[in-house]
């Protein structure tokens, strides 16, 4: 079917190819203005606002015209149009709306910051400029090999194409946008690019109960807490590395950057040994028991299932309730080794049906110390078959390709998931218990909340609040300026010390 | 600027006389070899004929292959060393310094000529040097295995490296437990020699968690020292490969060493890309996405359970679609038959979802997208057991991967009997060839059972050579293999009905 194709591609370029020159209009505004560099923002002043609100007008007349043109066309086009600056109009749109992704890069997205941690410094410098993004444009189509030298282009262009989203790269050896002259030669290769983790809710469907696909609620978000708790506390403790950020990714699941100087130029070997260190889930859905362990267990593994233990209790045994049915409780007893222990499990299930998941747990104990087990197999055999329950019910499932490349891009933070239209904020590892997917800002959400800000405060508006400060995106900010200035101050001693010794070598 | 006219350039000024230099003979310094092992650091300066050089370098070769051809077998370390005794008695020997052979230094030698030989001939392009670097560490860990222990000490001492550190008293009492848990169940932390070392010097320890991390520093138990002293060596080799293939241009206009050298790589050709060789369909064939189906009965477990998948659930994840496209391109199975059998088999995917989502990726693997090198190439090559068995290891809801390794037992046996394997014998034999890890004999095992009578037949009438029946080490072999037994069959089978 090739004219379905066609038809997606001359469509949504109609709105995208009209931003440029509205946009040429609107930029001015930021660049003469002196208060942008204080801010992690660009600022939205008033004269922006106006400047917006004449290309709405502008757009409107155009429709029209467009419209006498399209006769069956839907009328969603002219609601747009109409509804841009009220804001419970805002809230009926969806995420991916050209207008809505608009105001959000416009008004919102963190760009200075952004830069700033891709750069390692306030100066622009090769870690940004040879960085690679990657745009999802409007139609779906995908933009690979962009780079941009300041966070002013990059903010220019990502306003000119208005992506869905975008996804960060690797800095390469060179310039993304010159490797077509630099041919096949060793010239144009990956140099780094921060350790990447994804943990996706869906890789939990055959444990969780509550959710499947891509739908997610409170209780199967604990399943994450988890998987944060031991990757984080693996990454700082066994590698010694300090500057991880976790982010929400805007629907199922969480990542983590890893921005240690040292981990940025790790090789693919290097990336592979930390992502088979951290995985223990192995296997698909033909492979049976998933988790096999060698015993005594490592270190990492015990502390793991440490702090394991409490989360199955609770999130597991007691929420998910996993074995509820005879069906489910099947695949208990298929993971415990004892053919004894199993059959005598199972006709005391038979026999009460409706039994909790937390009364089945206890009943293989139960059972066991009864003595309905085989002789050679003994409490340690029995220990070390639940420890592995425990840890095939509980342990982080990663979606290892992500971790193992170098060159391995991944959907960049604060940018919006254009199904949810939530932001993809930064998670708050002291309140993570607390994080609630389901509470993150949505794009709408924060435009509105900006109008009714201006609402309420009325013409006597504060000069130099940014738009972002307005809204509820605002702690999620501060916090990614925090962690952004950590990095810096570490690359900026690092730095000097290399200049002091470079200096003492002259003399 | 013309006042300088007197000075000499500053690159110019240490030669004294160039024409002296060039004839001065050279002072080399003779090679010593008081260790059965090499590092290979200095490269070898003496004289040897051009017969020695392409003897020595082709002796050295047949090991190598003979190496990975091993690996590519799946065999155990142990295994391997037994199968390579031989071999390397014959082709490439090296004595121990207590061994009081005459030979020594003349074996060592050839061993450190050949190696140097070697990396010049296999500097070339990415893919030679990762292979290369890959089974001289393999060679390199074998003899560093059997080598004396003292003697292997005083090497390693030679070695000078100096990124190692021992692990204190204190640091042994503090991290007490977590160092018991490394060790195997009847030994103390006293028992061990202990290293502490930069975890990135030793990642397939860490990959493995046999080692105990700490702030970014391992603890290494002593036993686990060739390992980093083996992964030493292959980071060095890397390196030094590629300052090699930087220097490989000088050679261009030499017409002694260029030829051999060139035949020497051209003798080193992967099992892989030698299977595109024949990748054509086989005569008679119909090879449509109609006939797919149809033609599965011809397929190996791995690309079986891939079809069966696809049909059960009307989707593939992705390695998933990738191993099995090119297997289906390795039949013989055309860019356009294929875009068909996908739309059709990912049915519960719209056209839009198709074309967006998956059309690439399939005219990708065929080469007709993407970089140069890709569709200069033809997309890339079937996957070989090797590489299904070895990469990518299948997560959840993947069908991917070899069944022989990747299922538990019991789903295996149901696959298998629904390939029409019910021997009660024949099953027993898989098990034994999954415990042990020799995941290919399985699916051998598999096929030579299901094709037994076509198999008895094609040698009684001489059809196929021993050769032609040998142990089957690539998917789209397997198809082939079946295919043309079965058709086989059917052709004698009408013969005889005329005649």
């Amino acid at each position: 079917m090739p004219h379905s194709t066609d038809m997606q591609a001359s469509s949504p370029p109609r709105a995208v190819k009209d931003e440029p020159m509205e946009d040429e209009a609107a930029m001015p505004a930021h660049v003469a203005n002196p208060a942008v560099d204080d801010d992690a923002e660009m600022e939205q002043t008033e004269e922006t606002a106006t400047a917006t609100a004449s290309q709405g007008d502008k757009e409107i007349k155009k429709d029209v015209k467009l419209q006498d043109l399209f006769d069956d066309d839907d009328d969603s086009d002219i609601e747009v149009d109409d509804s841009i600056f009220t804001p419970t109009n805002v809230a009926n749109l969806k995420a991916s709306d050209p207008e809505i992704m608009r105001q959000f890069y416009q008004r919102l997205f963190p760009w200075r910051l952004l830069f700033q941690w891709l750069n390692h410094s306030p100066t622009p410098t090769n870690d940004f400029g040879n960085r690679e993004f990657a745009f999802t444009l409007q139609n779906d189509a995908y933009l690979r090999y962009q780079s941009f030298a300041t966070a002013d282009l990059l903010r220019k262009d990502v306003l000119r194409l208005m992506p869905s989203r975008f996804e960060i790269g690797p800095v390469y050896s060179a310039n993304p946008r010159d490797r077509k002259q630099l041919g096949k030669t060793s010239a144009f290769r990956p140099l780094a690019k921060e350790l990447c983790f994804d943990i996706d809710l869906t890789d939990y469907d055959d444990v969780r109960t509550c959710c499947d696909k891509a739908n997610i609620c409170n209780k199967c978000w604990q399943f994450m807490t988890m998987a944060i708790k031991v990757v984080d506390a693996a990454l700082r403790e066994d590698y010694g590395f300090q500057h991880i950020m976790w982010v929400y990714s805007g629907r199922r699941g969480a990542h983590a950057w890893v921005c240690d100087k040292k981990v940025r130029s790790m090789d693919d070997q290097k990336r592979r040994a930390i992502a088979g260190y951290l995985e223990v889930v192995k296997g698909g859905a033909q492979s049976g028991k998933r988790v096999n362990l060698w015993r005594p267990l490592h270190p990492h593994l015990a502390r793991s299932l440490d702090i394991l233990k409490e989360h199955f209790q609770q999130d597991v045994l007691e929420s998910q309730d996993p074995w509820d049915t005879t069906e489910r409780a099947e695949r208990l007893l298929g993971l415990l080794p004892d053919q004894t222990l199993r059959d005598s499990l199972r006709s005391k299930w038979d026999a009460a049906p409706g039994r909790s998941s937390m009364s089945k747990w206890a009943d293989i104990d139960a059972i066991f110390k009864s003595g309905a087990a085989s002789k050679k197999f003994d409490g340690k055999a029995l220990l070390e078959a639940k420890q592995d329950i425990v840890l095939e019910y509980t342990y982080p499932r990663l979606d290892i390709e992500v971790s193992k490349k170098l060159n391995h891009l991944l959907k960049s933070p604060f940018v919006v998931h254009p199904g949810t239209g939530r932001v993809c904020v930064p998670i708050d590892l002291k309140a993570l218990e607390d994080f609630d997917p389901l509470e993150v800002p949505t794009v709408q959400g924060l435009l509105a909340e900006i109008d009714a800000y201006q609402g309420a405060e009325g013409e006597e508006e504060k000069k130099g609040v940014a738009d972002w400060e307005k809204t509820s995106l605002k702690p999620y900010i501060d916090q990614f300026r925090l962690f952004v200035n950590g990095i810096m101050k570490d690359e900026k001693a690092t730095a000097v010390k290399r200049e002091r010794e470079d200096e003492s070598m002259e003399f | 600027m013309l006042r300088h006219h007197d000075r000499v350039e500053p690159k110019r000024r240490n030669v004294v006389d160039h024409r002296k230099k060039q004839f001065a003979s050279p002072q080399y310094k003779h090679a010593e070899y008081p260790h059965r092992l090499n590092f290979y650091i200095d490269a070898p300066t003496a004289d040897i004929t051009l017969e020695q050089f392409e003897q020595w370098a082709i002796d050295r070769l047949r090991v190598l292959g003979e190496l990975e051809a091993c690996s590519f077998r799946n065999k155990s370390p142990a295994e391997t060393a037994t199968h390579m005794k031989s071999i390397l008695d014959k082709y490439l020997p090296l004595d121990s310094n207590s061994s009081a052979s005459g030979k020594l230094a003349l074996q060592r030698q050839k061993d450190h000529y050949s190696h140097f030989i070697l990396r010049l001939a296999f500097a070339s392009t990415e893919d030679l040097r990762r292979r290369f670097t890959r089974v001289e560490s393999m060679l390199f860990r074998m003899r560093f295995h059997t080598d004396d222990v003292s003697e292997r000490a005083a090497f390693v001492n030679g070695l000078n490296l100096d990124w190692w550190e021992a692990v204190s008293e204190e640091e042994k009492v503090q991290y007490a437990e977590e160092l018991a848990a490394m060790l195997p169940v009847r030994k103390t932390i006293e028992d061990e020699s202990w290293f502490k070392v930069d975890w990135e010097r030793v990642p397939d320890l860490v990959e493995q968690r046999r080692v105990f991390l700490k702030q970014g520093k391992a603890f290494v138990p002593g036993r686990e020292q060739q390992s980093m002293v083996v992964s030493e060596f292959t980071t060095r080799l890397e390196k030094q490969l590629e300052l090699t293939a930087r220097a490989l241009p000088r050679l261009d206009e030499d017409d002694r060493l260029k030829p051999i050298l060139t035949h020497l790589s051209k003798n080193f050709i992967t099992p892989d890309a030698s299977y595109m060789a024949g990748s054509t369909a086989p005569e008679g064939a119909n090879i449509t996405a109609a006939n797919i189906d149809n033609l599965s009965q011809h397929f190996p477990a791995c690309m079986s359970n891939l079809h069966r998948s696809l049909r059960r659930d009307g989707h593939l994840k992705h390695y998933g679609r990738l191993q099995y496209t090119l297997f289906l391109k390795g039949i013989g199975l055309n860019l356009e038959e294929c875009l068909v059998f996908w739309r059709q088999g990912l049915r519960h995917k719209t056209d839009d979802e198709f074309n967006k989502e998956y059309r690439y990726n399939v005219r990708h693997a065929y080469g007709e997208v993407g970089g140069d090198s890709n569709r200069r190439g033809g997309g890339y090559s079937p996957f070989s057991c090797q590489k299904i068995l070895t990469e990518h290891p299948p997560g959840p809801g993947e069908a991917h991967g070899c069944p022989y390794r990747h299922f538990n037992m019991e789903n295996l046996a149901t696959l298998v009997q629904s390939m029409g394997v019910n021997d009660r014998s024949v099953m027993q034999g898989i098990k034994e060839d999954k415990d042990g890890q020799k995941f290919h004999m399985a699916c051998n095992r598999v096929f030579e059972h299901v094709h037994k009578t076509e198999i008895r037949k094609a040698k009684d009438q001489g059809v196929m050579t021993a050769n032609q029946l040998e142990t089957i080490v690539h998917p789209n072999e397997y198809f082939k293999r079946s295919y043309l037994l079965k058709n086989l069959a059917k052709e004698t089978a009408d013969v005889e009905m005329e005649g």
